[in-house]
């Protein structure tokens, strides 16, 4: 409930931020704030107050509007990247698990070799080959979570796939796509959506640490990561430069956490039975 | 004219103990319009031999050897294609436990449309879908048709229900409807009634025999429950460990069997016009189907067992009017041409 509604509220700042850059050319949030990226040299590292509620950056920039600014990177990264995951993790997973080895066997082993790398590790790899950009990002994140994608799937359609509707649409004559696209898939959805939101509270975090160590989108956008980055410095004397971006990170992440477990006790009635019952 | 020959099938299970050997050799039947009875305990081989025929068995099961032809067919040269066109409008199946045989995420109806789009309207283009301009009114109709037929009432309605808002046994008058859609020729039934209770068995019972009288189809019925034989069956076919035991019309096979496995089944039933008759135990257990001996597979268990038996298993001999694998009937019929 309060993960939802976290999530809702961080969707909203994206869209307001995304809508107010392209089409209003950030005359909303001048008016609200400031504008995130207008520098003044008058106005370096301010504390917090009525004019900068968050304070303001070396560059005297807002670090309210940049950090409202900032969730539209870390949303798009986060669904774009999951969303490109969970996809390919889909296809990869159910089309293993439903023809068996020896397709099974080489799928899962390739699973393992993605799998073996640390995840952080890996992502900075490709980024190190890819070079910064948007689009190297999200590319650079999902291949990191198509392991887990193919393996909960994976794991749910071999179950399903010895459930008697599985053989009765066999029976029935329907092709191999039909029955993984309609019968098989829709009955395993549940775990991959829980999956889907805790992933993207990992793929934020994945983001902004790629952000903070110089490997994300270009560095003129402003994104939680790279204010960080920029933080660094002046952690001593400007707590307010680290703090704000830092909380951004974490009530989002928390929100898509908790989201993710509210709908699995949700979504798995199997849970939920044993949860009562050690109650 | 018969509908499915089956001769000398033999499906084996590949495992890590050993080969199963789930149907070793068996010849099956069905005439056109028949109903075949196919008896057997769990593990005789029953489903396995429906299965083999729609070729359905999942590895690691195979089928080694034998013939499958179905309306002159050999099933076994058709390519998956081929076979999938054939499966659910030619030859389909009803399930033991319609609650399980039903997608769950999916309305009861549009389960059924999706048998008639598969098999009757070929490739429609998403567009023409999306337009509205392919067959989903005449399929909607014809699937209310359907369920109508198999007693479900106000069958408008209940086309849009999910398959948890129905009872078992409207679930599986709904799976019969589906099976019979697309007028097949044969219908395997495997244990249809089995997870229903008694009075709906009836009513499942009366509605096959009725929709085999309209339609002229075929049925093989596979279950270990004889008192369904006798109320449904034409012909019925005895099963135990992978083999044919014995095989006739169901009136001279209930009251005169031949083989001693078919007269010991027939003892274990309780009977309502014999209240102080002990029921009758067969000794031992079905035989593990993993290294199969030589042996008579019953011999172990057979009250009339001799030296014969434990050298090699009979094959079918013909008796009166059907056939057994027992040394028994051979000797029978010996006795018979001396005479």
């Amino acid at each position: 409930m309060v993960g939802g509604v976290i999530v809702v509220g961080v969707f909203a700042v994206a869209l307001f931020s995304a809508i107010d850059d392209f089409l209003l050319n950030r005359q909303l949030i001048t008016m609200l704030v400031a504008d995130p990226y207008e520098t003044d040299r008058f106005a370096r590292l301010l504390a917090p107050s009525l004019e900068h509620p968050f304070g303001t950056d070396e560059q005297g920039r807002d670090i309210f509007a940049r950090t409202l600014y900032g969730t539209r990177t870390s949303v798009v990264v986060g669904l774009a990247a999951v969303g490109f995951a969970s996809a390919v993790g889909i296809v990869i997973g159910s089309v293993t698990a439903y023809y068996g080895d020896p397709i099974d066997m080489i799928g899962m082993r390739a699973m393992d070799v993605l799998l073996s790398f640390p995840s952080i590790l890996l992502a900075i790899a490709l980024m190190a080959i890819l070079g910064r950009g948007l689009e190297n990002v999200i590319f650079a994140i999902a291949i990191v979570y198509v392991p887990t994608f193919a393996r909960i799937t994976r794991s749910e359609v071999l179950s399903e796939k010895s459930e008697q509707y599985v053989g009765a649409a066999r029976a029935m004559g329907y092709p191999d796509t039909n029955i993984v696209s309609r019968e098989i898939l829709p009955n395993s959805l549940t775990p991959i959506i829980v999956q889907f939101t805790f992933s993207m509270a990992t793929a934020i975090i994945a983001e902004a640490a790629l952000s903070f160590l110089g490997l994300g989108v270009s560095p003129i956008h402003p994104t939680w990561g790279i204010m960080l980055s920029g933080a660094r410095q002046y952690i001593t004397s400007a707590w307010w430069y680290s703090i704000f971006p830092g909380l951004a990170i974490m009530v989002t992440v928390l929100g898509f956490n908790l989201l993710g477990d509210s709908l699995r006790d949700a979504l798995d009635p199997q849970q939920q039975r044993d949860a009562e019952g050690r109650m | 004219m018969s509908v499915l020959n089956v001769e000398n099938l033999h499906t084996y299970f590949e495992t890590d103990r050993g080969q199963v050997r789930a149907v070793d050799g068996v010849d099956l039947e069905i005439g056109d319009g028949e109903i075949v009875g196919l008896v057997g305990e769990s593990g005789s081989g029953k489903s396995v031999t429906a299965l083999s025929v729609l070729g359905l068995v999942d590895a690691p099961g195979r089928v080694v050897e034998g013939s499958i032809e179905y309306d002159g067919r050999d099933l076994q040269s058709l390519s998956d294609a081929e076979l999938g066109a054939l499966r659910g409008s030619d030859i389909s199946m009803v399930f033991q436990d319609p609650m399980t045989a039903f997608n769950p995420t999916q309305t009861v109806g549009r389960q059924l449309h999706d048998v008639l789009r598969t098999h009757e309207s070929g490739p429609v283009h998403p567009l023409v879908r999306l337009f509205g301009f392919d067959h989903s009114k005449e399929y909607k109709k014809r699937v209310i048709d359907a369920l109508e037929r198999v007693g479900i009432p106000s069958p408008e309605e209940r086309y849009d229900d999910y398959p948890h808002e129905f009872s078992g046994g409207m679930l599986q008058r709904a799976m019969i409807a589906m099976s019979v859609l697309c007028e097949p020729s044969l219908v395997l039934a495997d244990e249809p009634t089995t997870a229903l209770d008694v009075t709906i068995e009836r009513q499942i019972l009366s509605l096959f025999r009725n929709l085999v009288d309209d339609l002229g189809t075929s049925v093989l019925w596979i279950t270990h429950d004889i008192s369904v034989v006798a109320a449904l069956c034409d012909r019925v076919v005895v099963m135990y460990a992978g083999k044919v035991m014995e095989e006739g019309p169901v009136e001279s096979v209930l009251s005169d069997p031949q083989h001693p496995y078919t007269k010991g089944l027939l003892q274990s039933v309780p009977r309502y016009d014999e209240p102080d008759r002990e029921l009758y135990v067969m000794e031992g257990s079905v035989p593990n189907p993993i290294d199969v001996p030589s042996q008579c597979r019953f011999a172990d268990r057979c009250p009339e067992a001799h030296e014969r038996c434990f050298e090699a298993h009979p094959r079918l001999y013909p008796t009166e009017d059907g056939r057994a694998a027992c040394y028994l009937a051979e000797e029978s019929l010996a006795m018979e041409e001396k005479l």
